[in-house]
């Protein structure tokens, strides 16, 4: 049983192939066989996602369910003379702490509503759910990993599983977002790609338990390091920090995302903004907070700033946009702006409100991007001016998008409440003054929120909408797990706090109080 | 003591006697066959010296390190390693050769087959010599085998056009080559390897010294119009749309992979006293890194504005060839450091170019022109085809899970080792570059509508060609330690031991 448990990391990760091999031996045109084996799929990663939050012991620090095994290495006799023994060592690691469990759950959860979410794609459903699922499978390793080069090789499984599920199966622009995609990630992870060949330069391995030690002391001691040396740790962080930042996105990164938000299929973007997005953030805490908590200090006011940027300038773009989904898309824009609010914050308070903003921005986005697939599925547009008075015909889906809405600006005993209010805490202590300025996104939240909301759901009712069907059962039943959820949290928050609280020591007790 | 032929122990050279004999037995085969009757036999008969000479080869290593014939001849890690390269890439040529039919030119399709194992004896040469004459010869016999094949499908006249390109600037290149061999020549006063590096060794700095650079650089032309690197690449692109797609696989890869070694021999061992001295990080690394540089940029950069998918293959092999450059160019003090990093890319690219041009070959077959339009909907006639080349230019564009992937890894590691950050950002951002134009053959095949709901029609030969390609795509790109640990293993220094003349323990 505890071997069995031992795997559970990668059983996790990988438990999406059954459902993928399962897949590759239907037939072209079975559509609904598709859709059930694709659904059915993300189902044992959820479960057991479920199980390891359970068996979650929130008193051990360090990483649960660690695992790891010899993959390869590469002799460096031949490269350096003066250490020939030694050689570059490659493990597969696996394990998970509290920084990483609550957003394997977020991801598994996320996947399954997104795979019934897609009843609405109607072609090449095999391909589509195949590639779903290796989605699936990249997602969960990027947080399942305990080796950065395998985080790596996750990072752009998902890439490419998502380059695919755009240019496909988006909107009319969707080759274009897919390529934009495609460009900005690979650029993101060619930063990465330098980041990683540093670290392995300076701790011999790419294990986050020996980067940890041996990067972490050399910063630390930054004045006892030769010149070149410096150069070289301020590069990887720099690297480090904008890979995530594209990730993220950043402000001046930014345009891919709107573009994928807008052309891409609604339940891919459901798992763009939910999942993938906060792949830059954890990438943000692991690493660039994690290894590197001396020169994030550094780096922290310019990283302020930037949040700032992004949260200001996403919420006034959000106010002014007519489309529902590029509503949403700056929307994104100015809540991750409050990660990295919390994030650079660098205090438990901010950090704790970074990993729950994740969480809970991944929630929120999920569910309001559900119900803009439903509503786009019935309107055929989502445009606000053409839409309306929505209440009358759909009253429950009217009533989710409030909720959704009311989540996102950040109504006091919903998930959003918590984490901006933990964000802005932890930055409050250290930077007031950006801080302060970034409260007025809070405002301007209020404002695009409520306007995207009322305009669709309120007003004169347009004649060809009367008669719409509100949502269906299967619907209803998806979109309330993620409500509940949010409720959750947003009443109960140590149900996430709790469990990431020594991992966070953890990472404090690098920063050095 | 003089020592006369019969004193060496010749059957150390048996994988190169079998190819020489197949050559020889074929072309007379080829004559005795009746005109009607199909000449596949042919091309399965050299198949399978290529397999045995193969075997030849993999029995040879972890021997001590042996030369005869005062160093025209050696066996050492270096020539073993590069020769399996050879024979495995001249195998699946072979594969591809008999699994693309030839209606047009069935009458010399004899020929085309025991050319192709003439150039591959050329490139066995080059790989395992130690002197300048029989490094010229090997080479010669490479190229002149390789500008027949070239320009075997006479009535066409884009193959002309490439074929009389090939030999011209070939010949130009050959040219370039054996001027810069007069010059060691001269100065050392003959044409082992050895001999001219120790008589480098003590003319450095004296008059001479100006003159040794001056043949080296010759040299660097001509081995840079072989390897087709930026400034010399523009043959590249229209010899590769003009071959027929085997040949142009077999000049991405075999002929590519022996002008390294040729070049590598070269320089490490008759040249080596250089690289002691200052200049050589000065100048010969420097230039070597800018013109990796620049043919990375180049022909990732050109590439995107290709329409051809085999000009487009080209274009990204003169980048790929930057690629390869660039351990070759950060050498320095450590000069066996580039040997685990190439090799490897080198096996990689010989996996992923081989499966791409034979998936290029069916397809465009099947459409009747070479555009890349040629791959639209693919992903609905063919979708194992179309997974098969996806995952070929997800390995050639450097994603992960495949060979292309850990190749470029180890390449941008041992740079990032050898404090070259600027090299290493470069071919990271070029890699990115290239995403762009592989992708779009991606999109092609998936996010456009086909041109008809056929099959396009492979038959079963390339079938197991292409799943060769993918096992080896995937193979290393998942399990890279079994090669990792073999290349790490072999004895690089054996090349420049000067071996003894004994029978091989």
């Amino acid at each position: 049983m505890t071997q069995w448990l031992n795997a559970l990391p990668t059983l996790i990760t990988f438990a999406p192939l059954i459902g993928l091999a399962v897949l590759l031996f239907l037939p072209q045109d079975k559509t609904r066989a598709h859709r059930m084996v694709g659904i059915a799929g993300t189902l044992p990663s959820l479960v057991l996602a479920l199980v390891m939050f359970g068996r979650f012991d929130p008193l051990k620090q360090g990483l649960q369910w660690a695992q790891s095994i010899p993959w390869f290495d590469i002799p460096l006799g031949l490269i350096n003379r003066q250490a020939p023994a030694t050689k570059l060592v490659f493990n597969y690691s696996m394990g998970v702490d509290g920084l990483s469990m609550p957003l394997v759950v977020l991801t598994c959860l996320v996947a399954t509503l997104a795979a019934i979410a897609s009843v609405y794609v109607k072609q090449r459903t095999k391909a589509y759910y195949t590639l779903l699922l290796l989605l699936l499978v990249g997602m969960n390793g990027v947080f399942l990993s305990a080796n950065f080069f395998l985080f790596f090789i996750f990072f752009e499984v998902t890439l490419v599983a998502a380059f695919f599920l755009i240019g496909i199966w988006g909107f009319l622009g969707r080759e274009k977002a897919a390529n934009h995609f495609l460009l900005y990630n690979g650029l993101g992870s060619g930063f990465l790609l330098f980041a990683m060949i540093g670290l392995l330069l300076l701790s011999g391995s790419l294990d986050y338990a020996t980067i940890q030690q041996q990067a972490g002391g050399l910063v630390k001691q930054v004045h006892l390091l030769e010149p070149q040396q410096v150069s070289l740790v301020w590069l990887i962080f720099i690297s480090l920090i904008v890979a995530f930042a594209i990730k993220l996105p950043m402000f001046p990164f930014h345009s891919w995302m709107l573009r994928v938000h807008v052309e891409a299929p609604t339940p891919v973007v459901m798992i763009h903004s939910g999942v993938l997005l906060k792949m830059g953030a954890y990438g943000l805490i692991r690493f660039g907070v994690g290894f590197f908590p001396g020169l994030m200090d550094r780096a922290a006011t310019v990283l302020a700033v930037l949040g700032l940027v992004n949260i200001l300038y996403g919420a006034i773009l959000a106010f002014v946009e007519t489309e529902l989904k590029r509503v949403l898309a700056y929307s994104s824009v100015s809540h991750m702006g409050i990660i990295l609010f919390g994030l650079v914050a660098m205090n438990e308070a901010g950090l704790k409100g970074a990993v729950f903003q994740s969480v809970s921005h991944g929630l929120i986005s999920a569910l309001l991007f559900f119900i803009v697939g439903s509503l786009y599925e019935r309107t055929k547009t989502t445009e606000l001016n053409e839409l309306g008075g929505l209440a009358k015909p759909m009253p429950i889906l009217s009533g989710l998008l409030l909720f959704g809405g009311m989540a996102l600006l950040g109504l006091p005993g919903l998930s959003g409440f918590i984490s901006e209010f933990m964000a802005f805490l932890g930055l409050f202590q250290e930077r007031p003054v950006v801080a302060a300025v970034g409260a007025l996104g809070l405002v301007l939240a209020s404002a695009y929120t409520l306007r995207a909301c009322l305009k669709t759901t309120f007003g004169p009712l347009k004649e060809r909408f009367s008669d719409m069907a509100d949502v269906k059962g299967w619907e209803v039943g998806s979109l309330f797990t993620l409500v509940f959820l949010i409720v959750v949290i947003g009443v109960y928050p140590a149900v996430l706090a709790y469990p990431m609280e020594q991992t966070l020591e953890v990472i404090l007790a690098g920063i050095g109080g | 003591m003089e020592q006369i032929l019969l004193d060496f122990d010749l059957r150390v050279m048996a994988p190169e006697l079998v190819i020489v004999s197949a050559a020889a037995l074929l072309s007379i085969i080829d004559l005795l066959l009746k005109e009607s009757r199909s000449r596949k036999v042919i091309g399965w008969f050299g198949l399978a010296a290529v397999v045995l000479a193969g075997v030849f080869v993999a029995m040879a290593f972890g021997h001590e390190p042996y030369q005869i014939l005062a160093d025209t001849y050696r066996i050492d890690s270096f020539s073993l390693m590069f020769k399996a390269i050879l024979l495995a890439g001249t195998a699946g040529v072979f594969l591809f050769s008999l699994a693309s039919g030839k209606e047009e030119w069935k009458s010399r399709e004899g020929e085309y087959y025991y050319l192709l194992l003439t150039a591959l004896l050329g490139a066995m040469v080059m790989v395992s010599s130690a002197d300048l004459i029989t490094l010229f010869v090997g080479l010669e016999l490479l190229s002149l085998s390789s500008y027949i094949l070239v320009g075997i499908r006479k009535e066409r006249g884009e193959a002309n056009e490439a074929a009389w390109k090939y030999v011209v600037l070939g010949g130009v290149s050959s040219a370039f080559i054996l001027y810069g061999m007069s010059f060691a020549y001269g100065l050392a006063g003959s044409t082992n390897l050895f001999e001219i590096s120790r008589r480098f060794a003590e003319g450095m700095g004296g008059s001479g010294h100006l003159f040794i650079y001056l043949s080296l650089f010759l040299m660097m032309v001509g081995f840079g119009f072989k390897v087709a690197f930026v400034p010399f690449h523009m043959w590249a692109p229209d010899v590769y749309q003009g071959a027929s797609t085997p040949i142009a696989a077999f000049l991405a890869i075999v002929s590519k992979t022996a002008a390294f070694a040729f070049i590598i021999r070269v320089l490490l061992v008759a040249y080596s006293p250089l690289m002691s001295d200052a200049s050589w990080m000065e100048v010969v690394s420097w230039m070597l890194m800018i013109v990796a540089a620049l043919s990375m940029i180049l022909g990732n950069t050109i590439a995107l504005r290709q329409t051809n998918a085999k000009r487009l293959m080209a274009y990204s092999s003169i980048a790929q060839a930057g690629y390869l450059v660039v351990p070759f160019a950060t050498i320095g003090l450590v000069p066996f450091d580039l040997f685990p990093s190439m090799l490897f890319y080198l096996v990689a690219y010989l996996f992923m170019t081989f499966g791409a041009f034979v998936v290029i070959e069916f397809v465009t077959k099947d459409r009747g022109h070479g555009g890349i339009s040629a791959f639209a909907g693919l992903s609905r006639r063919s979708p194992w085809l179309a997974a098969a080349m996806t995952l070929f230019l997800i390995s050639l564009a450097g994603l992960p899970l495949t060979a292309g992937f850990f190749g470029k890894f180890y390449l941008i590691t041992s740079t990032l080792f050898n404090n070259q950050e600027w090299l290493a950002a470069v071919m990271i951002l070029t890699t990115i570059v290239s995403y762009y134009y592989y992708f779009g053959i991606v999109r092609q095949m998936y996010f456009l509508p086909p041109y008809s709901d056929q099959k396009v029609p492979v038959p079963w030969l390339a079938t197991i060609a292409i799943l060769l390609g993918v096992g080896g795509t995937i193979g290393l790109g998942l399990f890279p330690e079994p090669l990792l640990t073999f290349i790490g293993e072999l004895d690089w220094t054996s090349v420049l031991s000067i071996a003894s003349s004994g029978a091989p323990q």
